[in-house]
């Protein structure tokens, strides 16, 4: 098997008692598309911040191509490559669309030049290609404030994108999507990930989202990890779909 | 358009004190002023309210007098050097400053400017206490000059640089720089996971600021003639808030319309009545209750329309 790019040994965090990781170590290879299903605050989230240096677990460590980075900051972190789309969207709000997408394009080259305007033509083509990839393209010129959620959430996700990640953590990234969205959504992202060789992981709650996408399943249980496989190996465990598929 | 408006502006700016020469000296104060609101502005694009930027102001217009005393006697040089000083305070300051947010960032700012001053009005052998120091007449380019002409070049070079300065920063703010600057106010957080560190975003905005305050308060010494503690007072910090409001945080030109406003309407004010501060804080209620975007989104309307 490869290096993991990304392994979790270890973690252990509570919130006032409330086990948010206990014990948990994962490890995620290159090219893998990693889901990870369970119940509401079973500590999804809560891996991705440890994991993006949001917060620091009380011990256990994250290796990030086998280099210790459970102490550094997000900003860090980020610029190793890691990219991160958050439950909740994580946006400029009072900025357009396009210019949250620049300045995520600029984040990785040329935000140092103070004379050099924000738009230029390359920045506003490739932010109109990612735009285009999850559907955005209409917006590109709103308010991102003015969205309704779902969209919110594609910009999310194609802000994540333009910071050209190797690796994606995608939290819930169809939730607040619409039905009819969701799959053309994925297909988008697959390909997108393909084409650009990112290793991703994502927490999701539709278990048909995951059944078809993921190449592996971590199963999440107050937590910890109760159970782990293929998408059909995990749905078919009897305790998996009383605790987790029944539920979500 | 909005070209051609602002051209027009400066030309009737420039032509005021042909008419009326007594405003020649509240023209070149109120740009002054606004270069000052000007930074205050740039920080409030990030959320950031300095209760302290009269401490540039003066420590610049401090620097000019030193500088002068110690023989340095070019009106070019001396503006520069004194404008550098303002931003090597203001990198200092901001360098601890930057970390925090909202009201401790107001207080801390407002802190320290209060230090300045105390130390400003104690130090007597260095800053001459409350008397302060005078800022003599330069030379400009080798030649010396009549205090009367020197004030007439004084004034048409604020407003040149005004123009130039106020581009400057126009482009600063449209730059990934500006942009991220305004991003700190809506999410730190995102910032931070684009791999942007905000404090380095937010002490360039601070030394820039710092500066334009500075260069306000250059100004302001050679046109009063005289540097004074009350310079970094607080309330004259407060003013530098207010008029940064009243012109609205948007725009560039608002802080200069901002002052502009607030000085001629306090020169109108005290030859009529002694109620100042009544028709500022009556225009200040005005302006937040009926333009949210200050004096500036009367004339940038189809900007705001257009979102
Ligand atoms: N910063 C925090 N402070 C206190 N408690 C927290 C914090 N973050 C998470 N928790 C708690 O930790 C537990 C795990 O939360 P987490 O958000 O990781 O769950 P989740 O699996 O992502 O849930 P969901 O499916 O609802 O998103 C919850 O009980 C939550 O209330
Ligand atoms: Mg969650």
């Amino acid at each position: 098997m490869t290096h993991p790019i990304l392994e979790a040994r270890s973690l252990h965090v509570s919130f006032n008692g409330v086990k948010a990781a206990d014990d948990v170590s994962i490890a995620i290879h290159d090219g893998e598309f990693l889901a990870i299903i369970g119940p509401n605050g079973s500590g999804k989230t809560t891996l991705l911040n440890i994991c993006t240096g949001y917060i620091r677990p009380r011990s256990g460590n994250v290796l990030l191509d086998g280099h210790d980075i459970t102490r550094l900051s997000p900003r860090a972190i980020a610029r190793r490559g890691v990219a991160r789309a958050f439950q909740i969207p994580q946006l400029f709000s009072a900025q357009r669309v396009i210019d949250n997408m620049m300045l995520a394009l600029a984040g990785t080259d040329g935000l140092w030049s103070a004379v050099q305007p924000l738009e230029t033509a390359r920045r506003r083509d490739e932010a109109r290609a990612l735009l285009d990839l999850v559907g955005l393209a209409d917006d590109a010129d709103r308010i991102s404030s003015t969205l309704p959620e779902g969209h919110r959430k594609l910009l999310d996700i194609a802000v994540a994108l333009a910071l050209k990640p190797r690796l994606l953590l995608l939290d819930e990234p169809t939730s607040g999507v619409s039905a009819l969205e969701r799959f053309p959504l994925m297909e988008a992202l697959m390909a997108a990930l393909r084409q650009r060789r990112i290793t991703a992981l994502f927490v999701e709650h539709d278990m048909d989202v995951v059944a078809r996408y993921a190449s592996r399943v971590l199963v999440w249980n107050a937590g910890n990890i109760m159970a782990e496989g293929r998408p059909d190996e995990v749905f078919s465990n009897a305790q998996v779909r009383q605790r987790v598929v029944g539920v979500a | 358009m909005p070209t051609i408006i602002a051209a027009a502006a400066v030309l009737v700016i420039a032509l005021l004190p042909v008419a009326a020469p007594w405003l020649q000296f509240v023209l070149t104060l109120a740009i002054a002023k606004g270069f000052a609101a000007l930074g205050v502005a740039v920080l409030l694009r990030a959320g950031l309210i300095s209760i302290g930027h009269a401490m540039f102001f003066a420590a610049s217009a401090y620097a000019v007098a030193f500088l002068a005393r110690a023989g340095v006697n070019d009106l070019g040089l001396l503006l520069i050097l004194s404008v550098l000083g303002g931003a090597l305070v203001g990198a200092v300051a901001g360098s601890f400053l930057v970390r925090y947010r909202a009201i401790f960032f107001a207080m801390l700012n407002l802190a320290v400017s209060m230090v300045f001053y105390a130390l400003c009005a104690k130090l007597y052998g260095v800053t001459g206490g409350t008397d302060g120091k005078p800022v003599p007449v330069p030379a400009v380019f080798g030649v010396v000059l009549g205090e009367p002409a020197f004030k007439s070049v004084l004034f048409y070079l604020s407003l040149g640089l005004m123009v130039l300065v106020g581009l400057a920063v126009q482009r600063y703010l449209n730059s990934p720089l500006g942009h991220a600057l305004s991003a700190v106010h809506t999410n730190e957080i995102r910032l931070e996971y684009l791999g942007i560190p905000v404090w380095a975003v937010l002490l360039i905005a601070y030394v820039v600021s710092a500066a334009l305050a500075g260069l306000g308060g250059a100004i302001a010494g050679f046109a009063i003639g005289r540097v004074v503690p009350d310079f970094a007072f607080w309330t004259a910090s407060g003013h530098l808030v207010l008029i940064a409001v009243l012109g609205g945080i948007g725009g560039v030109p608002g802080a200069f319309i901002g002052a502009l406003f607030l000085e001629l309407l306090h020169s109108a004010a005290v030859t009529v009545t002694d109620s100042w501060n009544l028709i500022v804080g009556m225009a200040l209620i005005i302006v937040i209750m009926f333009m949210p975007k200050g004096i500036y989104g009367l004339f940038a309307r189809k900007e705001a329309t257009g979102l």
